[in-house]
């Protein structure tokens, strides 16, 4: 491994960490949302500031080519993340439906009470 | 038998239905004096909701097309808290019969929800080839479950009592298949009592029944993982009382 090599993983590693954490702190991400993110970023930083450290997880679990488990780790954050959102999304479809449901019924109410309003001025 | 129409909701979920609501509310008012009716447009983009309300009826208009389901539980909403004991669903279609509401709401005298079936003698509707096996599957599974013999368990012609009406109020269902075959499963293991009557029904006025083997391959496959579903789901998530 090069030098260059190693800075480059560290920066890349910073870079995820500060993108993340500037995204929570102008509260453009939730805390839940972040979670997956802010693991991939530690990850990627102690991975790149110690390599050996990979090696070892690597020769621990019986993975023979460590870049392999990087990639494993890498893919499987990814899913979990598309998971979570798809989740979500089912979930805020519920609650649309909900409040289309209830715009539904108010509508109709505010009408009826008009409705009644107007009979009763001409009664 | 004095059928209690001033306690009972008719609820006609339509989507695009401007040709013919109009036609059906009247035939409603027509046969079945003094019950209220209440039209969901479910986020039509024609004249529906103008045409049903000149037609006489309530009408909720949903923002956008949520499906029968989400049309449903606004009319199960609506009927909690208006006071409604019992809601008839009716199709805006003009497929379903208005007279055989009566027969629907005497038999929820001893039963908590009443399908009106298609094959149960009465009438001429007769489904084919796979769709056909599909809906005698789904049939006898819900048969098993709900206690009772039914033969037409996607009929969207079902009368609810009170205690359907306020589990149905809080979940219903807007999945695809979701607003027939898990309302049928939601409803029996939440140990409501269904029973089956015989209705007449009347051919489509538009659109001719999809006889299509990949279209009906797919609907068995939506319906069986709708039904899978429906009973793998834990209980919790359509308890009465509990929080959405």
């Amino acid at each position: 491994m090069t030098a260059a090599s190693y800075i480059f993983g560290i920066l890349s590693a910073a870079l995820i960490l500060v993108v993340v954490i500037e995204l929570l702190r102008r509260r453009h991400l939730r805390e839940r949302h972040a979670v997956w993110w802010l693991i991939a970023g530690v990850l990627a930083l102690i991975a790149g500031v110690f390599p050996s450290t990979l090696v070892w997880v690597s020769g621990l679990l019986g993975v023979e080519v460590p870049t392999n488990l990087v990639f494993f780790v890498g893919i499987a954050i990814l899913f979990l993340v598309c998971l979570q959102h798809s989740s979500e999304l089912t979930k805020l479809e519920s609650k649309t439906r909900t409040l289309a449901e209830r715009v539904a019924l108010l509508e109709l109410d505010h009408r009826e009470r008009g409705a009644r309003a107007e009979n009763s001025d001409e009664g | 038998m004095a059928a209690p129409f001033d306690k009972t909701l008719i609820v006609m979920p339509a989507f695009n239905e401007e040709a013919s609501v109009a036609a059906v509310v009247r035939e409603v008012a027509d046969k079945l004096p003094g019950i209220s009716v209440l039209v969901v447009d479910d986020g039509s983009s024609d004249a529906t909701t103008r045409v049903a309300r000149e037609a006489g009826a309530l009408v909720a208009t949903l923002p956008f097309n949520l499906g029968v389901g989400g049309a449903m539980r606004v009319g199960f909403r609506y009927a909690v808290e208006h006071g409604y004991e019992n809601v008839v669903q009716i199709d805006s279609d003009g497929q379903h019969d208005p007279s055989s509401v009566p027969a629907l709401l005497a038999e929820l005298a001893d039963a908590d929800l009443v399908l009106g079936a298609r094959f149960a003698g009465e009438g001429d509707y007769t489904v084919r080839g796979p769709r056909h096996w599909a809906m005698v599957v789904l049939a006898s599974i819900l048969s098993r479950s709900s206690r009772t013999r039914l033969t037409d368990t996607t009929s969207g012609y079902r009368a609810s009592g009170p205690r359907a009406v306020s589990l149905f109020a809080e979940h219903y269902p807007a999945e695809y298949l979701g607003d027939t075959i898990e309302a049928l499963v939601i409803a029996s293991r939440s140990g409501l009592v269904i029973r089956q009557v015989p209705v007449s029904m009347r051919p489509r006025a538009g659109g001719v029944p999809s006889h299509d083997p990949f279209k009906a391959a797919a609907y068995l496959g939506r319906a069986g993982l709708a039904l899978v579903f429906a009973f793998i789901r834990p209980p919790s998530t359509y308890r009465v009382g509990g929080t959405l």
